[in-house]
């Protein structure tokens, strides 16, 4: 394994024929991880109509693209994906693949993972080469960070959340090779895609909010929940959330805020009554100006921001709510 | 005579797990002494299986793989109307990533025989991982549907459901035997009642370790684990905070104005 030189692998995501921003975030890292093991990057395409996308992938990074368009593969199907990936990583030995913390790739990646026999680690927030040249995976937990590694088996594998990495700056000039992969692509019937439905999520899209505005257990219940919902819409903030809130039922799965959900990075975040948890905040690292509002002077989410008000949010946000609108009539009347 | 497994799991109580920290000096875990409880996502996994059994014959296990103290939370689950509770526990078990607890769990249910149906949570508060489930289906060679928030079933054997996306969902028609990981809006999970307590009382719970499985120590636990924590350690914070003080009216104010200096109004 010392001088291993077989590829790094990323498994592309796309949606309606646009790579999703995660693929092109994961080639970019490739490169570079690639570079510190000496060996090439390798995207793994599918879908149908997405044969034009090749060369943005070269721009990104890749040296090659393993690509399957075909109407059978237009949307992920988690027996046909998984049997084209697997056959594919049998055939070319990739010592790493990678693949976004997406609907799909949540569950693609451990499909894959278990055909495969090998190592999977969720949700990394970093991913490095050691000086055995294994790749270190990085984890947010107990308030610090965790590196994780899977030492002997091939490949390694490991997820990342869309938002982790940057953009890589793309050369319009690369150019590599494209390999199609031929079907037919059949499977056995026990799992049939009947309709993918799109669903408009509601309010200010996080991905790119100016501000986002996350709250946390300390909201208390449904009706301090909806005082927060009424904060976001007068500061015109994306609305995003901690676990609990998810748990207690009062947000959305799809707007939580870090490890394991969504990676944003706004001009300024607001964090109401929530602990600054590591799992959370990795998801908000981005943001320019931090402020926190916590009712417990000692809580470490202070230790993480630029501006900290102390206090209950409950009593809190309704006169913070009149001081906005106050502030807003002025504005009208000058 | 429809079999359903449900798989759970005993975690740190998700409202008290932020005690368990690293040490920075010695880089170590400081457990808190936070209580075990059953995992939140399995609730809705065992109300998935509950509410199946109002409409059909239904007989329901729940499997764990957990320290001999996880009985509880099986014993839980048999007040809360599983038939039947199974608990792996051995010393040889412990420190299993997700792919050594697929394959453990895939071993149980494997000997409970003829599963036509394995629900799981979507995810456990403490791991997070996801992984579970699907790599656990690939092992009994079923279909996974992860992500499941909605089920009909039929009695033809092949079940729809809907599986949430980030941005939607699909819908998918399922042939069984199958693993279904499940969503907190799939249900709401009932609560405890006291006839169920008393009737749990009578309902032993069955433990097997790895000689019952008649598993390799290789592939489990620890030693069957491809992946391996190497470290643990704090992270430094870059931000010096500003506290923002005066009587209510005043903070909130003074939050306008700062929120105006950077633009958000
Ligand atoms: C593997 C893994 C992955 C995870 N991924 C994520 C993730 O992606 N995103 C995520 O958010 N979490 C994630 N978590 C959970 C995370 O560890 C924390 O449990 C969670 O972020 C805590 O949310 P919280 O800050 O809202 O709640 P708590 O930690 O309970 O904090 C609540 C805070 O509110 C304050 N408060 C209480 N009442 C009031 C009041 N009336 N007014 C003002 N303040 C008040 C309290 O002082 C406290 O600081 C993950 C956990 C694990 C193990």
């Amino acid at each position: 394994m010392k001088d291993d030189k077989s590829p790094v692998w990323v498994i592309a995501d796309q949606e309606s024929c646009n790579l999703l921003p995660v693929t092109p975030q994961l080639v970019g890292k490739s490169r570079k991880l690639a570079d510190d093991l000496g060996t090439t990057v390798e995207v793994v395409l599918l879908g149908d109509g997405v044969d034009t996308q090749p060369s943005n992938l070269f721009a990104s990074g890749a040296e090659r693209v393993f690509l399957g368009n075909d109407p059978a593969l237009a949307e992920y199907h988690p027996d046909v994906y998984t049997d084209v990936i697997v056959g594919l990583a049998e055939k070319h030995k990739p010592q790493i693949i990678l693949m976004g913390s997406t609907s799909m790739g949540r569950e693609l990646a451990p499909l894959v993972a278990a055909r495969l026999s090998t190592g999977l680690t969720a949700h990394c927030i970093d991913l490095n080469i050691n000086a055995d040249r294994v790749l270190e995976q990085i984890i947010p937990a107990y308030g610090g960070e965790i590196t994780i590694v899977c030492p002997e088996r091939r490949p390694q594998m490991a997820t990342v959340a869309q938002g982790v990495f940057p953009l890589p700056a793309l050369d319009e000039g690369c150019r590599g090779e494209v390999v199609s992969i031929d079907g037919p692509f059949v499977h056995t019937g026990r799992v049939e895609i009947l309709e993918v439905v799109i669903e408009a999520p509601e309010g200010i899209p996080l991905d790119t909010a100016t501000c986002v505005l996350a709250a946390g257990a300390g909201a208390g219940d449904l009706e301090g929940w909806k005082l927060i919902v009424e904060l976001s819409k007068a500061l015109s903030a994306g609305l995003g959330c901690t676990r609990p809130a998810v748990d207690e039922g009062w947000a959305e799965l799809e707007t939580m805020i870090g490890q394991s959900g969504k990676m944003v990075s706004p001009e300024t975040y607001l964090g109401i009554g929530l602990s600054g948890e590591q799992q959370h905040m990795v998801g908000i690292a981005g943001a320019k100006t931090m402020i926190a509002v916590n009712n417990d002077k000692k809580s470490p989410v202070f230790s993480q921001v630029d501006y900290g008000v102390v206090d209950d949010c409950r009593d809190f946000v309704p006169v913070l709510l009149e001081k906005i609108r106050q502030y807003r009539e002025k504005q009208v009347s000058c | 005579m429809l079999k359903i497994v449900v798989c759970v799991k005993a975690v740190p109580d998700p409202k008290a797990a932020g005690n368990i920290k690293i040490d920075p000096q010695t880089k170590t875990l400081l457990r808190g002494n936070v209580p075990m409880v059953l995992n939140p996502l399995d609730k809705n996994a065992l109300e998935a299986a509950l509410q199946i059994k109002t409409g059909m014959e239904v007989h329901i296990t729940v499997l764990s793989m957990g320290p001999p103290e996880a009985a509880s939370i099986v014993k839980e689950c048999l007040a809360l109307g599983a038939d039947r509770g199974i608990l792996l526990s051995d010393r040889g078990f412990g420190g299993a990533d997700a792919f050594a607890t697929a394959y453990t769990l895939a071993m149980g249910v494997q000997k409970n025989g003829d599963a036509d149906v394995v629900f799981c949570g979507m995810a456990s508060s403490d791991g997070a991982t996801e992984w579970v489930g699907p790599e656990m289906a690939t092992m009994l060679d079923m279909p996974v549907v992860t992500m499941v928030r909605e089920i009909i079933p039929h009695a033809d054997e092949a079940w729809e459901v809907k599986s949430a996306l980030e941005n939607g969902y699909r819908r998918m028609r399922v042939r069984l035997p199958a693993v279904f990981t499940v969503t907190r809006d799939l249900n709401s999970p009932r609560t405890l009642s006291f006839s169920g307590i008393i009737k749990a009382r009578k309902k032993t719970i069955t433990e097997w370790g790895l000689d019952d499985l008649g598993v390799s120590a290789e592939r489990v636990g620890l030693k069957g684990s491809p992946t391996i924590v190497t470290e643990m350690r704090t992270v430094e914070n870059t931000r010096k905070v500003e506290f923002i003080e005066g009587t209510r009216e005043e903070k909130a104010e003074q939050l306008v104005q700062k929120l105006v200096e950077v633009g958000v109004l």
